[in-house]
This record gives C-alpha cells, sequence and structure tokens, in this order.
C-alpha cells in the first residue's frame, strides 16, 4: 500500500502540475485579437490589477449577480483555502510559524469548506434551472470535495491516524524515500480522493481556477483608442488590404 | 432559495396588458407578448418554449456573395469541427470559456430572452452548453472517453439545428458577462458559432443580405448615392422651413474637418432621422464643418454579428477609405449601438482609426492615418462626446422648455453599455448621454437601476435579430425592457425613451405598441438635442 499511494502521488502530482502548466501555456499562447474588456473596465494596468484582484478574492461579479450562490461559493473556496495552508505542515519541517498560527482556524474552515458544499450541491437539486444545467461530472466533482472534506474532517474529529507518521510519509516522498503510512481506511479513502481530484483537475471546469486571469473581458485594459491592440494573426491582414 | 423555483403565476392580465398581434398573417408564426409580471421573478422553465423560432437560412446567392459556401457542405459535421478548432487557436477568449465554465448558474436568469420565453436553452450557460457540448467530445480527453458523464455530444444536424435556432436567440448583448464571476462573454460563443455555421454553408438570411449590401451599394439599406443626395437636400430644406437657418447635411465634402459615419436608417427612418437632424444643428451651431460619405454611409458592422474578423475588417476599411480620401481631421460616429463598439473597441485594430501606431514598433498601416487625424481629438469620437464637449465649452444654446411636453427617460443600449466607452473615464458611456439630456431638457428619470447602465437590458433586437421572422422572439425579448419603462411611465408619466441606437429606435417602434405604449415614444438623444437648440438666425 505504501508503495501504491507514494506512485499514485508522483503521478497525480506530474499530471496536476505538468497539465496544468501546459494549460496556462496554451490560454498564454492563443492571442486575444480584439479589445472586449466588460466595460465600464478600468483604463490603466494598476486598474486591471485591483479588477483582478477584487474579482479573484471577493467574486465580485458573483457577488453582484446571486447571493446564495456568491455566499456559498465563496465559504467554500475560502474554508478550502484555510485548509490547503492547513495542510502544508505535512510538506514542511520545520513549520513557518504562519501556517502554525491558522491551525486552528484551519480546522474549522473545514466545516465551512464542508458546508458551502453542501449548499452548492443542494442547488444542483433544488433550483430549478441549476438542475436543468447540471451534468452527472458536475455532481460527481461535489461528491469527491464533498468526500475529501468528510474524510478530512473524519480523521480529525472522530477516528484520529497517526499524523506524524503521515508527515513522514510526504516528507519522504520529496526526497525519493518511501516511509510507511498508518494503515488508516479513512486515511486511504482520504489521500485516494485527493489524488483523483488532482488527476481531474487538468481535465475539467475546475481550470476555472486558471482560465480566470486569462478572461479577456475581465484583463483587458479599456484603451483601443489611445493604442493600436493587434495579434500576430492579424496583423498578417493589414498587408493585403 | 423557494424564492428561486417558484413559477410565475400568470398575473390577472391589467387593462394595460399587451394585446397579441391581430394583424398577423395566417401563415407567419404567432406574436404573443408575455403578459407583465406582478413581481418580477424568475421564471419556471418552459422546455421548448422557442423551438418554433426558426430564422431563415440564407440563399446560395446571399452566402456566396459574401465568400461562404452556397449551402450546407457535404462532410460539414468535419469541417464544423475543425473550424472550431481553428478559432480556439485564434481566440482566446473562446478558448478559456470553452474550459472556465462551472455550470454555478450565475447567469441562469440574466437573458432577457430567457426572461421573456421561459425557455432554459435560453440561459446564457446553456446556449454555451450547445457549442461546449460538442468542444467536449472532440476536444477534451474525458468527452472522448466518457462522453454522457461530461454532456459531450457528436456535431450532428439536430445539434446544427439547435444552434441555428438558438444562437439566432442571442443579440450578443453582454449582460450574461457582466455577472459570470469569470467573465465568460455568451456573445464571444455565439460569434463563434454563427462563423463556424457561415463557414459549413449555414447562414443567417436577413444578416448576409445586410453585408452583401453594404459592399455592394454603400450601406445596410442599399441606398445608392444619388438617393442619399436627394434624401439630404430634402432634410436642408425641411429645416430651412422649421427653423430658419441653412443647416447644410453635406455629402462627400472635400477638405471637410468632420467625418461622420451614422446608420444609413438615420437617412429616413423614424425616428432616426430626427437624430440625423440634431447631429447637423449641433455641427451648424458650433460652426464646424462636417461632411457624410456615400463611400462609408453605413456606421452599422454586421461582420460582428456573425463574427466573422474578415468581413469586419472589409466592412470598417471603407471608413478608413473614405477619411484618406475626403482628407477630414476628425471622425465622429452618429447613434448606433453596436457601430460604436466597432468603431471605439475594434476600429483601431481593424484599420488604424485611433491613436498610438508610433508606439513602439512601427506600424506604416496605422501610421498613414493617424498622420492625417487631429490628436487634440479622441478618433474616433460618438456623436455625444462631440455634444457635450461643445455643451461644456459654452458653445451651445438651448431652449430646454421646448422640451417640456416630454417625460424623458434614457434606454442604456447594450454595446455601447458594455462593450465601449465615452469620455475619459469608466462609465463616461452611462453619463455624457444623460448629461446631455439634461442640458437640453427639463424632466428627465432614470428607469430601476436593475435595468440601467452595465446591467442594461437589450432591446430585444440586437445582434442581427432585427427581422420580421424573429418578431414574436424580439416582442418577449422586449419584456424586461418594458416593465421598467412601464414602471416609470406609471410613476412620473414618462413619455418619451431616449435611446442612442438605431436597432434600439427600430426595435422600439416595432414592439411598443405590443405592450401598450404609442411607438413615438422612442427617439434619439440628438432627436431632443435638435428641438431645444438655439440656432444661430435666432439669437
Amino acid at each position: 500500500m505504501n508503495l501504491v499511494f507514494a506512485l499514485l502521488f508522483y503521478a497525480a502530482t506530474l499530471i496536476l502540475v505538468g497539465g496544468v502548466a501546459y494549460r496556462i501555456y496554451e490560454y498564454a499562447r492563443v492571442p486575444a485579437p480584439l479589445k472586449i474588456p466588460t466595460t465600464p473596465a478600468p483604463t490603466t494596468t494598476g486598474g486591471v490589477v485591483f479588477r483582478m484582484f477584487r474579482e479573484v478574492l471577493f467574486f465580485e461579479s458573483l457577488f453582484k449577480s446571486n447571493l446564495w450562490i456568491w455566499a456559498l461559493g465563496w465559504l467554500f473556496h475560502v474554508g478550502l483555502a484555510l485548509v490547503l495552508l492547513r495542510h502544508v505542515r505535512y510538506f514542511t519541517e520545520p513549520v513557518n510559524f504562519i501556517i502554525a498560527f491558522i491551525q486552528p482556524f484551519g480546522m474549522y474552515a473545514g466545516f465551512a469548506m464542508a458546508a458551502g458544499l453542501a449548499g452548492l450541491w443542494a442547488r444542483r437539486f433544488l433550483v430549478e434551472r441549476i438542475r436543468y444545467i447540471s451534468t452527472p461530472s458536475d455532481h460527481l466533482m461535489l461528491a469527491l470535495l464533498l468526500g475529501i472534506a468528510f474524510t478530512g474532517l473524519a480523521m480529525k474529529f472522530l477516528m484520529h491516524t497517526d499524523v506524524v507518521a503521515v508527515k513522514t510519509f510526504f516528507l519522504g516522498l520529496m526526497v525519493f524515500e518511501i516511509h510507511p503510512l498508518p494503515a488508516h481506511p479513512g486515511l486511504y479513502l482520504h489521500l485516494g480522493m485527493v489524488a483523483l481530484l488532482m488527476i481531474v483537475f487538468p481535465l475539467s471546469k475546475l481550470l476555472h481556477a486558471p482560465g480566470v486571469f486569462f478572461s479577456p473581458t475581465r484583463n483587458q485594459v479599456d484603451n483601443p483608442r489611445e493604442t493600436r491592440h493587434l495579434a500576430p494573426w492579424a496583423a498578417q491582414l493589414d498587408s493585403k488590404n | 432559495m423557494a424564492d428561486e423555483t417558484t413559477p410565475v403565476a400568470v398575473a390577472p392580465a391589467p387593462t394595460s396588458s399587451p394585446a397579441v398581434a391581430k394583424s398577423a398573417a395566417p401563415a407567419k408564426p404567432k406574436v404573443e407578448a408575455p403578459a407583465y409580471r406582478e413581481f418580477p421573478t424568475i421564471p419556471a422553465l418552459q422546455p421548448d418554449a422557442m423551438t418554433g423560432s426558426n430564422p431563415f437560412v440564407a440563399a446560395a446567392a446571399h452566402n456566396e456573395a459574401i465568400g461562404f459556401p452556397g449551402a450546407l457542405l457535404d462532410g460539414w459535421e468535419q469541417k464544423a469541427v475543425a473550424k472550431m478548432g481553428e478559432l480556439l487557436g485564434k481566440y482566446r477568449s473562446l478558448r478559456v470559456y470553452m474550459d472556465a465554465c462551472v455550470h454555478c448558474g450565475a447567469c441562469t436568469d440574466k437573458c432577457h430572452y430567457f426572461i421573456g420565453t421561459g425557455d432554459p436553452k435560453n440561459m446564457p450557460v446553456a446556449r454555451q452548453d450547445l457549442m461546449r457540448s460538442v468542444y467536449r467530445r472532440y476536444y477534451t480527453l474525458p468527452g472522448k472517453l466518457f462522453p454522457k458523464l461530461v454532456g459531450a455530444r457528436d456535431m450532428t444536424k439536430d445539434v446544427l439545428d439547435d444552434w441555428f435556432r438558438y444562437y439566432n436567440q442571442c443579440s450578443e448583448c453582454r449582460r450574461c458577462s457582466v455577472f459570470c464571476p469569470y467573465g465568460i462573454d455568451t456573445a464571444e460563443v455565439t460569434m463563434a458559432a454563427k462563423e463556424i455555421m457561415h463557414t459549413v454553408g449555414h447562414g443567417h438570411k436577413y444578416v448576409n443580405e445586410i453585408i452583401g449590401k453594404v459592399h455592394k451599394i454603400g450601406n445596410n439599406l442599399g441606398l445608392p448615392g444619388p438617393a442619399l443626395e436627394n434624401t439630404l437636400e430634402g432634410l436642408e430644406e425641411d429645416v430651412l422651413e422649421d427653423t430658419g437657418a441653412a443647416v447644410k447635411y453635406p455629402l462627400d465634402m472635400q477638405g471637410a474637418e468632420v467625418l461622420l459615419v451614422t446608420p444609413s436608417a438615420d437617412f429616413f427612418a423614424e425616428p432616426h432621422v430626427d437624430s440625423l437632424i440634431g447631429y447637423g444643428k449641433v455641427f451648424h451651431a458650433a460652426g464646424i464643418s462636417w461632411t457624410l460619405s456615400s463611400k462609408a454611409s453605413e456606421a452599422g458592422n454586421f461582420g460582428m454579428f456573425i463574427g466573422n474578423y474578415e468581413q469586419m475588417q472589409k466592412i470598417a476599411m471603407r471608413v478608413r477609405e473614405a477619411a484618406l480620401e475626403l482628407g477630414v481631421k476628425r471622425i465622429v460616429v452618429g447613434e448606433c449601438g453596436h457601430a460604436w463598439r466597432v468603431a471605439y473597441a475594434f476600429w483601431n485594430t481593424l484599420t488604424g482609426i485611433g491613436a498610438g501606431a508610433g508606439v513602439g514598433k512601427p506600424d506604416p498601416f496605422a501610421i498613414q492615418l493617424q498622420k492625417q487625424l487631429d490628436p487634440n481629438y479622441k478618433q474616433p469620437s460618438h456623436i455625444c462626446e462631440v455634444t457635450w464637449d461643445l455643451i461644456q465649452a459654452g458653445r451651445l444654446k438651448f431652449d430646454k422648455a421646448a422640451n417640456d411636453h416630454r417625460i424623458v427617460t434614457f434606454h442604456d443600449s447594450c454595446n455601447v453599455a458594455r462593450g465601449s466607452r465615452m469620455g475619459d473615464y469608466a462609465g463616461g458611456q452611462f453619463d455624457i448621454p444623460r448629461n446631455i439630456i439634461r442640458a437640453v431638457a427639463n424632466h428627465y428619470v432614470d428607469m430601476s437601476e436593475a435595468t440601467t447602465r452595465e446591467k442594461t437590458f437589450c432591446c430585444g433586437g440586437g445582434g442581427g435579430l432585427l427581422t420580421d421572422e424573429l418578431l414574436d422572439l424580439r416582442v418577449k425579448g422586449a419584456l424586461p425592457r418594458m416593465e421598467a419603462l412601464k414602471q416609470v411611465a406609471d410613476q412620473h408619466g414618462v413619455n418619451f425613451m431616449a435611446t442612442i441606437c438605431a436597432i434600439c429606435k427600430a426595435q422600439f417602434t416595432k414592439v411598443l405598441p405590443y405592450y401598450g405604449f404609442k411607438m413615438s415614444m422612442v427617439g434619439g438623444v440628438h432627436q431632443l438635442v435638435s428641438t431645444a437648440i438655439v440656432l444661430n438666425n435666432e439669437q
């Protein structure tokens, strides 16, 4: 089992990092031939950075759009972020004081994350419009994330596992040594689902995370009259005219 | 959350309830306005409510005239999928938007066509998914392996029919893009779908016929030069008679300072022509020499509606050529929504009308024109920017009481509101037209803020849908705007809705009666300017 999980995490990490890097390369390589910011839009680069900052950290557009989705979505994402930060302690020795400081918050953030996910999932059943647009994969994605949250919370509050051994296992992986992983069904489930999530990330709608940074309606400066904006393939058309 | 799922009970028709068209010819589909809703809640889904909406497929002559195959090609399925691949490599918007949607549902209640029809395929996400499902099937691993799981579909005739039907129920108004947490703009997807359909020989008759006319005759309405000249002479006589001022409406005047490019509807359609009269009076009162061009006698650019860069550029190039030939110093665009988006956001890219060509790499194509244009002015300028600048400089005088019979509101046109700007700061496109109205009229009221500025609702006729066979859709799509108008009409007695878009004007003229309003209730901002402006001879 130790070897299985070691190989699984090597593969999952490769797919996640390689896959997302490839997607980012693709998004960056494809040009945006026209100026299409959704206006009113910032007229300076600084303004665009501020717009993206509000969008990524506070989900500004979603807030304007629908308070329910915003509240549940934000709860989930902030919960997830804190939980992820809390987990940094399994990969570093010594543990950074900031990571140490957020440990108690990260613990409760797990509940926030699960609550947000449950609410988002409930919408897929209860709201007719959302039910209509939901695909099986939308449900499975939520099931997977909730599964990760529940098994994680269970190991914290119900059936402890040997976290010191878990840490040794992961620190070992980082220097290509395989240490024993505690034989714990909750842990196996938790880690298996996490690896699955890492694998599907670059193949699924989870690409909204890198995608938002490349969205031309959000990341373009509104200055088309002041500067000529030209994509390479479009520039070739100039000479023909 | 219960409120979101509550179906809307059909409200008992109020006395002013919109009437069903009585004059519709028997063969035509029924045109029916939805009842005003007592509480504008989100409609319950009515699957397939609009599957009967069938835009006319373009004839071979119309397709071929603008370089597309005459009819659906053999093996079109593969060609369509290949074209999608090409577009995914040319447009970052499409590339990112195909991946990024998480089906959160934020956009589902934002489209006026969904609100007016209840058809779930008019929810922006569902409209995007018509294409995303095909993208997933051919361009993603999960879609290739497990199509059912991720909602992937083969490109079939049924899918194409759905595309043709529902991408022609999107006015590319971008309201959904305001509310999407990733800024996904359904207009970008609709444009890509239309380009793909054109490439395989399945174009929309209305739009293709019009693009053909622009190339052949010079404008969307097909008015030849002599007819234009005649019309403009008639206008000069009318204005002289009305005001005693010899206001000129020049055509192809070499060496004029300003080239005005305006939608061809301004030349003869009501109420459009009243705004054209207004532009002329503004230039006259300010002493600015100006001209129209017979070559560029159209500001509209339907190339945008079909998402085709080459067509859009070819249509825009007429303006560049006219500007170079006439030797003008400034280019000004009349009241036209999508034309202003193309002019403001795309002209510099497409034709070099703008500034900044000398910055960075030398750009001989654009420098040629930009040397000629006066850098003291924004190139191009919106006619509202020109008028507002003149008002601020004290160069125009108004008798505001002349508009006292009007209680005015302003309808933000979608392409101006969400795809362009006016003036020096973000949001100037909302303030400048309103500032002008307040400067020329005493009674002004805004409609509900949920329906104005960047949240404005499309008139229901934009994006190349302003055609009779889609009238039922257009009437239904106007519902949210009509409800907001009804509110200010009932509460404040509003009797005039000003707008700065030729399509909005034509669309409202047609649909207002279905909602119990007079068609003369809509008009241009420069129609109000025209009413109140004091011309020099009267001083």
